[in-house]
């Protein structure tokens, strides 16, 4: 079955529909004037947020080879993620189970499943506007410039590391900043970066997460942003709801949020940044 | 007659060193402990051991590494597997260290919320700190 080009099978991921949502319908907007039709994936489940790390623990696999077969049922052969996490453990699983014989025990496991075949390419929103929009498409498409708010770019783990899953050179990464250029903002390279945030360890560990947001957002305010972007939507609650007192409060939002925003579509948020419209906390979905 | 010096792994060469290896997936005899990793983990600060330190004691069968509270902090950034030289990924030790003990019933994490946290926290958190 010739597969359109234009047709993009989409793995949400629980955060998209919750705290991550204003990035979801930015995107999902962005990317449909962009010429994608962007097509959910049927009865898809949590991916489990973390890669097992472990080499024993099949059962952990589950969960995301789960999602990769509704894309083979799609008749798809790729699946976009806008979550950096939900990138790092379907690209992960998916590499992991090729083996054959994790393969065959995953797939009896998975009964009433039809059997993962393998072969899926997991596609993270950044690479996606790299290697198939371009920068310079991208950057003709652009309806509003960002007019050179200084973006500082948070990769976080996931993206970067490990190396053979990275997006980009896990220790020069630029991808993110060509988008932030793109869409007429100025990228603020600051050292931390790519340093993580604490991640889960937000549970049960505030203090240590407060301290991180706290070391990243310095280095992003002293290095002259005037805004964080993340994709990562553990990364966009560490650094804005574990901000710890006195460290500085410049918004951190999605990398969606502001490609949205740039394409024309509505987006409080950014607009509040940008012009004097106060921001009214919630994006408005338009045809979504 | 001048003693022999026995540099041998074999005295180093502990069951519980290679149950770790069996779990991670990665030696711990490969590291020699340059400190690259320690040097660069952004959780080094509220560890009781190193993350070097920890592959030491693996690397010398301690099973005290089960007790430390070092492999609780360490996060899985991976920062320490892409820098190391040896290309040791030493999150996946500290996995195995956590697996084995959420298995013998040794559990230290502090896997309680303290304060509200979304779902994507949630479910990270007790993929990583539950057996
Ligand atoms: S990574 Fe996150 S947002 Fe993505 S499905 Fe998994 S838990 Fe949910
Ligand atoms: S920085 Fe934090 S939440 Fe973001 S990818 Fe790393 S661990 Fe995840
Ligand atoms: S960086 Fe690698 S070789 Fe150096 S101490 Fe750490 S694990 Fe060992
Ligand atoms: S993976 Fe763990 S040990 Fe390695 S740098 Fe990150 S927190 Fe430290």
């Amino acid at each position: 079955m010739p597969t359109n080009p234009s047709r993009l099978a989409y793995f949400p991921g629980c955060a998209m529909k919750d705290q991550a949502r204003p990035d979801e319908l930015g995107t999902l907007q962005a990317l449909a004037l962009l010429g994608y039709e962007v097509e959910e994936i049927p009865r898809w489940n949590c991916c489990g947020t973390v890669y097992s790390l472990a080499q024993d623990d099949l059962m952990r696999h589950v969960g995301p080879v789960r999602n990769l077969v509704r894309v083979q049922g799609m008749g798809e052969k790729r699946v976009l993620t806008l979550c950096a996490m939900c990138y790092g453990t379907l690209t992960r699983s998916a590499r992991f189970v090729e083996e054959p014989e994790r393969l065959e025990r995953i797939n009896a496991f998975m009964d009433t499943e039809d059997d993962f075949r393998g072969g899926i390419e997991v596609v993270h929103l950044l690479t996606l506007l790299r290697d198939e929009v371009g920068y310079e498409k991208l950057a003709s498409q652009v309806k509003r410039s960002l007019d050179g708010l200084k973006v500082a770019t948070y990769y976080g783990c996931v993206l970067l590391r490990p190396r053979e899953f990275a997006v980009d050179d896990p220790e020069r990464p630029e991808v993110m900043e060509r988008v932030v250029e793109a869409l007429g903002g100025t990228p603020t390279v600051f050292p931390e970066r790519m340093e993580c945030c604490g991640a889960y360890l937000t549970v049960g560990r505030s203090d240590v997460v407060e301290d991180r947001a706290g070391r990243i957002l310095r280095s992003a305010r002293g290095n002259g942003a005037d805004l964080v972007v993340t994709t990562c939507p553990l990364c966009q609650f560490n650094l804005d709801k574990r901000r710890p007192a006195g460290a500085p409060s410049l918004p951190v939002l999605y990398l969606g949020q502001i490609l949205a925003w740039a394409m024309g579509v509505d987006e409080p948020a950014v607009a509040a940044l940008l012009t004097d419209e106060p921001a009214t906390g919630k994006p408005v979905p338009s045809g979504v | 007659m001048a003693s022999e010096l026995d540099l041998s792994r074999d005295r180093l060469d502990a069951p519980f060193a290679r149950r770790v290896e069996e779990l991670s997936g990665e030696n711990p005899y490969a590291c020699y402990q340059c400190g690259k990793c320690s040097a660069g983990c952004p959780f080094a600060d509220y560890m009781d051991a190193l993350p070097n330190q920890v592959l030491r004691l693996v690397q010398l069968g301690d099973e005290s590494a089960l007790d430390l509270s070092a492999p609780w902090v360490c996060a899985s950034c991976l920062a320490c597997g892409v820098r190391c030289p040896k290309g040791v990924d030493i999150a996946k030790t500290m996995e195995a260290l956590r697996l084995l003990a959420l298995r013998k019933g040794i559990s230290p994490a502090p896997a309680t919320p303290d304060r509200p946290c979304p779902q994507i926290a949630l479910v990270g958190a007790y993929r990583k700190l539950t057996p």
